[in-house]
């Protein structure tokens, strides 16, 4: 072949490229766009005020994934009727979790170029009250009963060709004083009752205990999880048992609900929720048959709430946290929960 | 036995005149064609590896946490097809056949990150892509090598390496300005992904040129030069491959490479080690790995000459020293703005003189006719220590702790560094250009 053949092949396969390219980048942009118009049949959503604060009935508030102008907005919706009309804030979040006036907001925060995220925390009016630069993809949120304490957790990696490092970063931070933990790999972790040490530790889903003081969290080392208790004021972890990710405490402090790895299951749907018995280590496989990717929200002393796969990327069900009953469905198109007094 | 190149040989000896006779001489086209090749390439597949993470957790709602997608055992499996990449593009000098189906293999994944939504399935493609990633190394070397005049390969290769890093820079970019046009358009992505990729494929078969161990013997004679094997053409089988270990020079190259891959710490272990001992702030965790690639991108030509000049051995062990520098400072501790991007370049640099100066060294030392599965044992002899390293840092890590693991390590490798000096190939002047 002649060079001059040779360009005139590439020219004419880059045109075809070129159209295949801009082509999917049409379909993509035009699909993207449809997200924002209300679809028929959805969930009634309203702009509206948005309170965190206690006293105006029980509410639950979500990231709302319905399509139109108010998705992935902070949303509130009455706890005894979930199926009714929203409330939007005009606030984003990729996560959020609230308690005792206390928001936590994990949210994408458009660049130049890319993405950077921050965690935002709120007060009962959804005002801002300080925010933090965060070195990945947020996934968790919680605050602490008394609202003093917050906790997130991101996923950090593709940093290696083809991506097949993944790990994450769990903030702890004191409201009261602002002091930040930017990692829980700065504690002192114990395993087997010896001081552990590993670069490939990584802890994600804190759950604060009523004192202020204690939480539970996954750890991860050496390719298994682990349930650790943290102490805040001496800023240790220690391991309780295998097996155990993304935990979240009762109210009352004496269960824990948690997702577990259960042999024989698909490697991509390898988890049942289960509840422990922080004393005795007792476990309990809860009623819902499906695999659940979610750290749960407690609705009550008995009924835990939780994120599935969903037509607009997620629904919430509850099922009861006694291993009894049936899943139920909870509401369309919404994502981390809070329930609001 | 073989002899090296630029020896005996009046062919090659006319070679030398006329790369030292004052004119500068040009980096073959083949060698700008492969570096466009690796260039469009870089883009295609970094594009999905800037995006993979949050396609998995966002786009798929899943969650990776604290699990490769590809384990050890890969690594293993990799290694393997590497050698086997270059002992069939030895045989039958198939070098640019054997990299089109890697580059093609490579560029057919894409695609199929479309249809795959399980983190099993993504694996299974990411594995694939890697296996084709895997057998088009060593053939490409051995054509750059091929295409260059003995003289002028760490130049060369400087200069693939640096058009290769390019497009590790540019796709991100890419990536992300689609995203921006698409919100959620992944699959955009990876289609686009693919068609860079086919691009990179057809670039190379328009314009890198097939060699049959024929015309690299005869290449001389045809402008390119090419080095000569002094007793002719050896047969090409598996056995002759691993008979090259057998060569003095080759040997030496392989241990030293060997040696001194048994103390490089990977990657993320640097990074991870910059923020806990350098205190680099969490949001800049993610930019790390692009310091590492602007200091090799710059260096990476500069580098290559200096290594035709002084010698590619010097150059190598001078990379390393590099890296012991690296080292050292993360060791001290010593808090200063601008100690991670001392470290960081040091780091980028570290790579430019080694990456493609070790090819352009053992190019020098391996028979055209072996030249790509040569090239193949020696990277996998780096790969297979640095992956063994990998493993056994992370236990110190976790045994000892990161300071004391760091220190072992710099300890190991001023180790290795002077063993590997002690087992340079030969004091005189001609040889040291090995």
């Amino acid at each position: 072949m002649t060079l001059r053949n040779k360009i005139l092949v590439l020219v004419a396969v880059l045109a075809v490229l070129a159209g295949v390219a801009a082509a999917s980048l049409l379909h993509a942009a035009d699909r993207a766009d449809k997200k924002n118009q209300v679809q028929a049949g959805g969930p009634q959503v309203g702009s509206g005020k948005v309170s965190l604060a206690p006293g105006s009935g029980q509410r639950i508030v979500f990231r709302n994934m319905a399509w139109g102008p108010h998705r992935d907005e902070l949303a509130t919706v009455a706890a005894t009727d979930p199926a009714g009309p929203r409330t939007a804030s005009g606030m984003k979040c990729l996560r959020f979790y609230a308690a005792a006036g206390t928001g936590i907001c994990l949210q994408a925060e458009r660049g130049a170029v890319t993405d950077s995220y921050r965690a935002v925390v709120l007060d009962a009016g959804l005002k801002e009250r300080a925010h933090y630069s965060l070195p990945g993809i947020p996934t968790r949120s919680r605050v602490s009963p008394s609202g003093r304490w917050v906790a997130w957790t991101v996923f950090v990696g593709g940093d290696s060709y083809a991506g097949t490092n993944f790990s994450t970063r769990t903030a702890v931070l004191d409201t009261r004083t602002g002091q930040l933990t930017a990692s829980l790999e700065d504690f002192t972790a114990t395993l087997d009752g010896k001081e552990h040490h590993a670069a490939d530790t990584n802890f994600w889903g804190v759950t604060f205990a009523a004192d202020d003081r204690h939480f539970y969290a996954t750890m991860a080392t050496g390719g298994h999880t682990y349930l650790v208790r943290g102490d805040l004021a001496a800023r240790t972890v220690t391991a309780l048992h295998t097996n155990v990710e993304c935990p979240s405490l009762s109210p009352d402090g004496t269960r824990i609900v948690y997702k577990k790895r259960v042999a024989g299951l698909p490697a991509d749907a390898p988890w049942r929720l289960y509840a422990l018995d922080p004393a005795t280590m007792r476990e309990t496989a809860l009623a819902e048959p499906r695999s659940v990717d979610d750290q749960v929200v407690w609705q009550d002393g008995n009924t835990v709430a939780y994120a599935l796969a969903g037509d607009y990327g997620a629904d919430l069900y509850t099922v009861p946290a006694d291993g009894t009953g049936k899943p139920r469905r909870l509401l369309t198109a919404g994502l981390a929960p809070a329930y609001l007094p | 036995m073989y002899v090296a190149d630029s020896r005996g040989a009046p062919a090659a000896a006319a070679d030398a005149a006329r790369a030292g006779s004052g004119r500068r001489s040009a980096i073959a086209p083949t060698v700008f064609a492969l570096g466009t090749v690796s260039l469009i390439t870089d883009v295609s597949s970094e594009m999905v590896t800037a995006v993979l993470p949050l396609y998995l957790v966002t786009g798929l709602g899943l969650s990776p946490l604290g699990f490769g997608l590809l384990d050890g055992v890969y690594n293993g499996f990799s290694a393997l097809v590497r050698l086997v990449g270059g002992h069939l593009a030895d045989r039958g000098g198939r070098h640019k056949a054997v990299a089109v189906f890697g580059y093609g293999l490579s560029a057919l994944c894409k695609p199929l990150l479309l249809v795959a939504g399980s983190l099993p399935l993504i694996g299974a493609v990411l594995a694939a892509d890697r296996t084709g990633k895997g057998l088009r190394t060593a053939p490409r070397d051995a054509l750059i090598s091929l295409a260059s005049a003995p003289e002028t390969r760490g130049r060369a290769f400087g200069v693939h390496r640096a058009m290769d890093t390019a497009g590790a820079m540019l796709g991100p970019l890419t990536a992300f300005l689609i995203l921006r046009q698409a919100a959620d358009g992944y699959d955009a992505v990876f289609t686009v992904s693919f068609c860079v990729a086919a691009l990179g494929v057809l670039v190379l078969l328009l314009f890198v040129p097939s060699r049959t161990p024929q015309s690299a013997v005869a290449g001389s004679a045809a402008g390119a030069p090419a080095p000569l094997s002094a007793q002719g053409a050896p047969r090409v089988s598996l056995k002759a491959a691993l008979a090259l270990l057998r060569v003095r020079p080759v040997r030496q190259l392989t241990l030293a490479a060997l040696l001194l891959g048994l103390a490089t710490v990977s990657d993320s272990f640097v990074y991870l080690l910059l923020q806990h001992r350098l205190g680099v702030p969490d949001r800049w965790f993610a930019l790390l790995p692009l310091g590492t690639a602007a200091a090799f991108l710059l260096l990476a030509v500069p580098l290559g000459r200096l290594a035709d000049k002084v010698g590619r051995w010097q150059v190598f062990l001078g990379g390393h020293a590099a890296l012991l520098l690296a080292y050292v400072l993360l060791l001290t501790g010593w808090q200063s703005p601008a100690l991670p991007f001392l470290t960081l370049a040091l780091h980028g640099g570290f790579y430019a003189a080694t990456d493609g100066v070790l090819m352009a060294a053992a190019a020098g030392s391996v028979p055209a006719e072996l030249r790509s599965s040569g090239l193949a044992l020696i990277q996998t002899g780096q790969a297979l220590a640095r992956f063994a390293c990998s493993i056994a840092f992370g236990a110190a890590w976790t045994a000892w702790g990161d300071r004391t693991a760091l220190g072992t390590a710099a300890a190991v490798l001023s180790t290795c560094a002077v063993g590997a000096y002690l087992l340079r190939p030969s004091n005189s002047p001609k040889e040291a250009r090995l």
